[in-house]
């Protein structure tokens, strides 16, 4: 899950990563009272999870009352790269001496936490390792031995980060690696950390994503949800506890197994249509959870047909069948469906399709993945 | 011979008394694996339809010698029971549970390395190994994998993904070719077998005459391997990754999934392997048939 910048400072401020003073407003009146008590001159940012929000207006300085009205009344409900604003920060604005980066990930091909540091902050880390890759320092972290102030320190110095931020760095990196271990982060990323002419260092930006498996030991992940982005079909899903992810196609998918739903996809582009999602039914495939992932599909009305995808292993085709055939009876559906059934019972899971009563242009079955994939998309019609 | 386990494998499994353990550790047994223990604490003395119940991996392992553990508890538990199997000298431990959080996924990873480097941790998140007519460890349904003939050619099948194994080895049998192992390492983002591991083994098994190998977007893992395949691979492949249409910035199921950063994307992917010399199918079925038509080459 992927936290907004009030939030990844909120939750850099509880590991005690210095941020500025500041408060998250969703109307311009919250705003003024956020930039009262941040005391002025402010930052007003808007919160979206997309790149370029300055460039699209959505980063402004107000000085008094007047310009925060002025700034805030624009920027809420703006759209950027189609993000519309719902909620903006205000912030103390800070006096910046020098810009660095700092983050860290898991490095899964040394299977090590990795810091990577940056005496050029401020800009995308991505440029900066194309046009000047020396200018970053990469230090792999054991995750059973940690991170001392000690070997932060030498990778400050590395980094060629001025001598008066020295310590104020190296001291920060040891918070943001307990942030980002601690707090099960996927990511942690502070770009810019600044040093304020006063030499005190702090984080000007964050960026958190947070694993969503470590849930269960995070009970203040809740309020993090409740802010998630997720469209229409997206919320249906998750309320169904599914797998799904909404994608801009018409044929709509079904399939057991993350692998199988991914290949799902792709065979259907293969063959020259565009899914229009992607869902994992798991395991149990039964008539509740098909009639479940039925409803989420059936919701999404640019979906024009509907692939189920299921291989028999230790799910059983004739229960799959049995659920569908159930499902279709709760749920009245808008386009028609192709089924694939393959592996453990599939021979009897297709008896029960063909002997269901079922109009035959309602509910097809085919028995290789890409002959379904083919009617599926001829049914949608091509992309 | 096969890879990791045969025959002789004597397993034990940790949550043997719960559901999960239950339904898969029963079933593995009735395919013919040795299933010799169940581990509880607190429920030593009791046993599942005649699988005895130890407290400990300790005292199971003393009591019966085994040397491999399936562990099917919950995330919260996973790491710790991974640990205790380790220390108690277990020296292949399959792991199915998903949804265990990374920070812990790596601290196992290198606890593993550091204590107990003679330990093979195959998963968490994976659907198991299962060497046919001799070893089944996991949720793989025993009855979709051919058996290897002794004249061979047999295949070797590694994978990332549970249901594309499951759809290799049915695609396989249904080409009347034998499976030497067929190994899942799982979808997370630090499994503790590697494509890399596995190839090695197979590489040096006389089981094995080819491989084939299937992965999905997201990590190196897939690079890595056609590097190692470069260089000491000389057994042929065929391979199939999947999420080719998968957008940027989404987790497709699997937490290790996703494609960032122009990073870990399926084409990528392929074309390092196409270039390590392995066929590459563009789905699983595909795979398949060039494995069938590599099969019919021997």
């Amino acid at each position: 899950m992927d936290l907004f910048e009030y939030q990844g400072k909120q939750y850099f401020a509880r590991h005690g990563i210095a941020v500025s003073a500041g408060g998250v407003a969703v109307s311009v009146e919250e705003a003024l009272k956020q930039a009262e008590l941040a005391q002025y001159p402010v930052v007003i940012k808007a919160q979206v999870q997309v790149g370029g929000r300055g460039k699209a207006g959505g980063i402004k300085l107000a000085n008094n009352a007047d310009e925060v009205r002025t700034h805030a009344t624009n920027i809420l409900g703006m759209d950027i790269k189609g993000h519309v604003v719902k909620r903006i920060w205000v912030e103390h604005a800070s006096d910046i001496a020098e810009e660095y980066y700092a983050s860290f990930t898991l490095d899964r091909s040394a299977k090590r936490h990795l810091l990577m540091l940056s005496a050029q902050g401020g800009v995308e880390i991505e440029q900066v390792a194309v046009t000047d890759p020396t200018a970053i320092v990469k230090l792999h972290v054991n995750p059973i031995e940690g991170l001392s102030l000690e070997t932060a320190r030498r990778a400050v110095v590395d980094a060629q980060i001025s001598q008066k931020a020295v310590d104020g760095v190296a001291a920060m990196l040891v918070k943001l690696y307990e942030c980002f271990t601690k707090g099960d982060c996927d990511l942690a990323e502070i770009n810019p950390l600044i040093l304020k002419p006063n030499g005190e260092v702090h984080a000007l930006d964050a960026k958190v994503t947070l694993d969503d498996n470590a849930a269960f030991r995070h009970p203040e992940w809740d309020e993090y949800r409740a802010t998630e982005e997720l469209d229409e079909r997206e919320k249906l899903a998750r309320e169904k506890n599914l797998q799904y992810i909404g994608l801009d196609g018409t044929v709509g998918i079904i399939a057991n197994g993350a692998g199988l739903a991914m290949s799902t996809l792709d065979v259907v582009n293969q063959v020259g249509g565009s899914a229009a999602n992607f869902l994992d039914i798991g395991g149990g495939a039964n008539a509740e959870l098909m009639t479940a992932a039925l409803e989420v599909i059936n919701s999404d009305t640019k979906v024009k047909s509907i692939f189920i995808n299921i291989f028999g292993g230790i799910t059983r085709g004739d229960e799959v069948a049995k659920g569908i055939v159930e499902a279709m009876k709760r749920v009245k559906l808008r386009a028609p469906i192709v089924i694939r059934l393959d592996g453990t019972n599939a021979v009897e899971g297709r008896e029960i399709i063909a002997n269901a009563g079922i109009d035959e242009s309602q509910l097809i079955s085919r028995s290789t993945m890409l002959e379904a994939a083919r009617v599926a998309v001829e049914l949608a019609g091509k992309k | 011979m096969a890879i990791f386990v045969n025959e002789n494998t004597k397993v034990l499994v940790q949550g043997l008394t719960g559901g999960q353990g239950r339904f898969h550790g029963l079933r593995n047994r009735d395919y013919g694996t040795q299933v010799v223990a169940g581990v509880t604490p607190g429920k030593a003395g009791q046993d599942v339809e005649g699988i005895p119940i130890y407290d400990s991996v300790d005292a199971a392992v003393i009591a019966t010698g085994a040397t491999a553990s399936f562990i099917a508890v919950p995330p919260k538990a996973a790491p710790a029971a991974i640990l205790e199997a380790a220390r108690a000298g277990v020296s292949f431990i399959v792991c199915i549970t998903e949804g265990v959080p990374a920070q812990d996924e790596a601290r196992v990873f290198a606890t593993l390395q550091r204590d107990f480097p003679k330990t093979r941790l195959l998963g968490p998140n994976c659907p198991g190994i299962i060497s046919p007519g001799k070893c089944n460890i996991g949720i793989t349904a025993g009855e979709i994998a051919a058996l290897p003939t002794s004249t061979g050619p047999n295949v070797g099948i590694v994978s990332r993904s549970g249901t594309l194994t499951y759809q290799a080895l049915y695609e396989l049998k249904q080409r009347n070719i034998g499976v030497s192992t067929c190994v899942g390492i799982g979808g997370d983002p630090v499994p503790g077998t590697s494509f890399v591991d596995c190839l090695a083994e197979f590489q040096a098994d006389p089981e094995t005459h080819a491989i084939i190998m299937i992965g999905e977007i997201g990590g190196t893992a897939e690079e890595e391997a056609a590097e190692f395949i470069m260089t000491h691979v000389k057994k042929p492949m065929s391979a199939y990754i999947a999420g080719v249409t998968a957008p940027a910035g989404k987790k497709m199921g699997h937490a290790g999934a996703i494609v960032s950063g122009g990073k870990g994307t399926a084409q990528g992917k392929m074309d390092a392997l196409r270039s390590a010399g392995v066929k590459i199918g563009l789905n699983p079925t595909e795979a398949c048939e060039l494995m069938a038509q590599i099969v019919a080459g021997f």
